[in-house]
């Protein structure tokens, strides 16, 4: 072998790599390849430079780096010969794309070959720039492009035309410039240069406005005559597919109407004629046929209005539709969801078909047509519709249950006429496929069921049922535990039947065993434990008899080793064993859930404007957020109907609400001493004067049982430790006392709605560690000024507070100021309970009166 | 990679054998080498694992990728969601037609011994992405006398270097 060679020939080395068994091999072999063309390089070997080019590309496929041969194929492309240029812009193409500034170095030799005297080297330059040009090369080259749209061999003409595709598309503002020379391609015979002028002519009409008026007004006629000549024209071996003479001109003829006919009526006008003969002339038993008919029922509903055509176009699909062919279906379905817009109900009277479509075993099928039979969906049709999937949901694939359910629900939730047939509908998808059901969507069925009130009965018989053939569905098994929580008594006693069930005995036990089997369940995740804890804590109280053994439940799990499972059954316990008399007041029903505020909060979460007490709770600056367990609410809400708690559980209760408070004290430059009282009176609600109407406020201090943020914010109330010291009465360990009172508590956002924040730095005074010196700092968030500012706050019993008065009462709008406030707390269990403190805080804003208020649990530990 | 690709007809052409390596990448729009091979590992994945007698697209990334399977090889084209998928399958047999009229027969092998000739066939069927010849003859015409000008050259090298030869004996 020649001693200068760098190394093997290409065919070697393409034989050496297939030849390795491991990618190790593989990587070896390439690494010594790439050593002796690096060092090739180096030495600037020009015999070799070629070889070792190809040999690069090679190894490029094959995802090795290669950047150090970028500079080769530049030198390549500025040799003199063909063979060295065709590897050279082979090089390029393959090895360098656009963004590389490379490139910027290439734009004289490719100048120099567009200007060529050997025609193939400027079909080889026109080619590489139509592929790699950047925006720079396109401004520079341009008019050598546009020069060679008029080179006398016409597959120059084709490869310039294709490369003026790329520069418009880079630059619009050239296009201007090639507006004229196209006008001459779209005359020519050449169908290469035919179809690339076309192209290109297509392109300059979505660029430029003045080049779709020029060629609609000059061109439009022209282009209909060609059509036709090429629809009629006989026998052509050289073009013909499939007994049609070359359908990618008439796709490209088909696409440049499209444009020209669009919001033109007199172009549509003129091409009504050949496209009507297209679409029933052009024979559809091969793929070439079909494209083309494809192409002539897009431009027919793209082009002005023609009654008739319109018709001849959608019957066309209907054709694809039933076609045996799946690549035919496909593109039916496709081109039917943009059918819809022109013609609804035409596309309507396909929805048999289309259901079908649904089922189909193809996966690019069947989404296709699901997207389809999703847009179709009415008020009318949604039963029949609605079934059919939900049908269908049992026997699909594994892989399109997400798609298909995440769609029926859509459907049930937008189109349902009646709440029943809307349960109904969701139970079954939840028994079919609930672990596929995503979160929002069960609780809005949850929503449902707590409106409808006459359902209660109904819903949780049928969830029984549905749980007695399927338990491994999480999310049926969550709203099944739910509503068993919640309406168990129903269950058993068969109340508020419906003339379409049939009755069913269930013993309060056989309610208890499902229960006992969601928590039980290997595969159940941690919220629908929880949810079966609570569930079975409402048991207690509504099933008497079953009391002892939910109790045994509760405490097995008392050593779980899941924190949040074992707090709540050491909680729940309690509330078992040691507070009997308030139990059935404490598992009372949920109060209905508002499907409204409900509804609104999914759609979007945008705070409300004037902030309600419903929605400081939410905003509430909170612990670490807890997995959701709605029912938990119950727990906390005090309704109307909740009776006057008897004296021993009276402490318990009122300590576990935390509405028992020392005598409070407020601050507030302008208020009067006795209205105040009154305002804390019904801050307190309870106890208080009972024509004040405390039902909203009650539960709304305590939780808004509106949605779900509430109630995971009550439940942090419920479950951070800290506050559930007084419930579990000190079997829990105190925390460790600090070993001294450091100086240093970091400051915290208190409250924070969305027009106002409350700031809190604490401070101690050594030798005091009980007392707290607390300074807040109120800061206006929204764009008004707030006047008659007045702060309150309450604290329990085992800590005294003392408010100095407040800086001032009026708060300057957009955080231009603040109102400051002393506070001092004295902690009578310091370092065994924490501070906890509610607060209401009432201001105007252009005269109407609005009111704050929230409850403050994320002092530092140990204050 | 969540391109704002220009409206092309083709943004790539990828040809995989069954066992997924790679026989020819043709890029379009502006992809970087990272982006390029997560795509292939991507569609491949796929284009491979899809069963006989299903429809030839497959949607992917809000594109749609038309492929059809010639023996073991998988010659797969990405085009824009409202596109003429059945055009592309002509396009992609136009293209395999006229490499089987070049090598005669054409099989796997070829394209990998000549991977580069497979790329001057594409080049002449498709640039910037855009189809531009309906001919096969025009091609293979256009390809032979590249073949010969590249030949001659040979020659030509061959004749001189045998002159020095000659001189320098």
């Amino acid at each position: 072998m020649n001693p200068f060679s760098s190394g093997t020939r290409l065919r070697d080395m393409i034989r050496a790599i297939r030849a390795c068994k491991t990618a190790a091999e593989e990587r070896a072999v390439v690494r010594k390849e790439c050593a002796a063309i690096r060092a090739a390089i180096n030495e600037n070997d020009q015999d070799y430079r070629h070889r070792n080019l190809a040999k690069l590309m090679f190894i490029h496929m094959l995802g090795y780096p290669t950047h150090f041969g970028q500079m080769e194929c530049l030198k390549l492309i500025a040799s003199p010969g063909f063979p060295e240029k065709r590897i050279g812009y082979l090089g390029l193409m393959l090895l360098l794309d656009e963004r590389q500034e490379v490139l910027m170095l290439v734009t004289n030799s490719v100048k120099q070959d567009l200007n060529h005297t050997n025609q193939y080297i400027v079909g080889l330059a026109l080619c590489a720039l139509g592929n790699i040009c950047s925006a720079e090369m396109a401004r520079d080259l341009a008019p050598e492009v546009e020069r060679l749209l008029q080179f006398r061999d016409p597959n120059i003409r084709k490869k310039a035309a294709l490369c003026s595709i790329r520069i418009i598309k880079k630059v619009p503002d050239l296009a201007e410039n090639f507006i004229n020379p196209v006008a001459a391609l779209l005359k020519e015979k050449h169908h290469g240069v035919l179809i690339t002028g076309i192209q290109l002519c297509t392109d300059l009409c979505k660029v430029s406005p003045e080049a779709l008026e020029y060629f609609r007004k000059k061109c439009t006629d022209g282009l209909v005559r060609t059509l036709r000549d090429l629809v009629n024209s006989p026998y052509a071996p050289e073009y013909d597919i499939a007994g049609i003479t070359d359908p990618f001109l008439h796709i490209r003829l088909l696409k440049l109407l499209r444009v020209l006919g669009q919001g033109d009526a007199d172009a549509s006008d003129a091409m009504n004629d050949i496209l009507a003969q297209v679409a029933t002339k052009t024979e559809s038993n091969k793929n070439a046929g079909n494209a083309i008919l494809y192409e002539c029922v897009e431009t027919i509903m793209s082009i002005e209005d023609n009654g008739g055509l319109r018709v001849l176009a959608i019957n066309i699909l209907g054709r694809f539709l039933s076609n045996r062919d799946n690549n035919i279906r496909y593109v039916a379905l496709n081109m039917l969801m943009r059918a819809i817009t022109v013609d609804a109900q035409a596309v309507q009277r396909h929805r048999s078909t289309i259901l079908e479509c649904v089922k189909d075993s193809d996966a690019s099928i069947r989404k296709r047509a699901l997207e389809l039979v999703y847009l179709l969906v009415n008020e009318s049709n949604v039963k029949p519709l609605t079934k059919e999937l939900v049908d269908y949901l049992e026997v699909s694939d594994q892989d399109f249950k997400g798609d298909l359910t995440a769609k029926i629900c859509s459907i049930i939730e937008k189109f349902s006429p009646e709440k029943i047939w809307y349960i109904d509908q969701m139970l079954k998808v939840l028994t079919e496929a609930g672990n596929f059901v995503k979160d929002e969507v069960w609780h809005a069925l949850v929503v449902v069921i707590s409106n409808a009130s006459d359902l209660h009965g109904y819903t949780v018989r049928a969830l029984f049922r549905a749980l007695q053939t399927t338990a491994e569905q999480e999310s049926l098994v969550r709203v099944a535990v739910w509503c068993i929580g919640e309406y168990g008594d129903l269950l058993v006693n068969n109340a508020g039947m419906l003339n379409v069930e049939d009755p069913i005995t269930v013993t309060e036990s056989d309610a208890v065993d499902v229960v006992e089997s969601a928590i039980k369940r290997h595969a159940s995740d941690l919220t629908t434990k929880s949810m079966a804890l609570i569930a079975l804590l409402k048991l207690s109280s509504r099933f008497p008899s079953c009391s002892g053994r939910i109790k045994d439940i509760v405490v097995q799990h008392k050593g779980s080793l899941v924190l949040e499972l074992q707090q709540r059954s050491l909680e729940f316990n309690s509330i078992i064993e040691k507070h009997q008399n308030i139990r059935s007041a404490l598992v009372e029903r949920m109060p209905v859930l508002d499907e409204a505020s409900f509804g609104g909060r999914r759609a979007s979460s945008l705070p409300n404007t004037v902030s309600t007490s419903n929605g400081t709770a939410v905003k509430l600056p909170n612990g670490v957020a807890k997995p959701s367990a709605a029912p938990l609410v119950d727990l906390l809400d005090l309704s109307d109907d909740v009776p006057a708690p008897s004296s021993s559980g009276g402490d318990f209760l009122q300590d576990l609400l935390g509405v028992d408070l020392a005598p409070a004290t407020q601050s507030g430059t302008s208020q009067a001493p006795k209205a105040g009282t009154d305002v804390l009176l019904d801050l307190l609600s309870i106890g208080s004067n009972p024509a004040q109407d405390n039902s909203v406020s009650t539960p709304d201090i305590l939780s808004s049982a509106q949605d779900h943020k509430p109630a995971i914010a009550s439940l942090d109330v419920l479950a951070a430790p800290s506050n559930m010291m007084d419930l579990l009465d000190g079997f829990t360990p105190a925390p460790p006392k600090p070993a001294n009172n450091g100086p240093a508590y970091p400051s915290i956002v208190a409250f924070e709605s969305s027009s106002l924040r409350l700031t809190f730095n604490f401070s101690k005074q050594p030798g005091n560690p009980q007392t707290t010196t607390i300074s807040g700092t109120f800061t206006n968030l929204s764009s008004n000024v707030f006047t008659d500012f007045v702060f309150q706050a309450a604290v329990p019993k085992f800590l005294q507070l003392h408010l100095d008065p407040a800086s001032g009462n009026s708060l300057p709008a957009s955080g231009n100021g603040t109102i400051t406030q002393s506070l001092k707390v004295t902690n009578s269990q310091h370092g065994k309970k924490p501070l906890v403190m509610r607060l209401r805080i009432a201001y105007k804003v252009d005269g109407k009166d609005v009111l704050e208020e929230g409850q403050i649990n994320n002092f530092p530990r140990d204050l | 990679i969540v391109h704002k690709l220009i409206k092309l007809q083709i943004h790539f052409v990828l040809l995989i054998s069954r066992q997924g390596k790679v026989r020819l990448t043709k890029w379009y729009s502006p992809y970087s080498q990272k982006e390029r091979s997560k795509v292939i590992r991507e569609l491949s994945g796929i284009v491979l694992n899809r069963g006989p007698k299903l429809c030839n697209f497959v949607e992917w990334r809000g594109h749609r990728v038309v492929y059809r399977r010639y023996a073991g090889l998988y010659f797969c084209m990405c085009i824009d969601e409202a596109d003429n998928e059945l055009e592309v399958l002509d396009i992609i047999h136009h293209f395999v037609e006229i490499l089987d009229r070049y090598f005669g027969s054409v099989c796997e092998l070829d394209l990998i011994f000549n991977f580069h000739k497979a790329y001057y066939i594409l080049d002449e069927v498709l640039i910037a992405g855009e189809f531009q010849e309906s001919s096969k003859r025009t091609i293979i015409r256009l390809l032979s006398t590249h073949d010969s000008m590249v030949e001659m050259a040979k020659e030509e090298a061959t004749s001189i270097g045998n002159m020095i030869a000659q001189v320098t004996k």
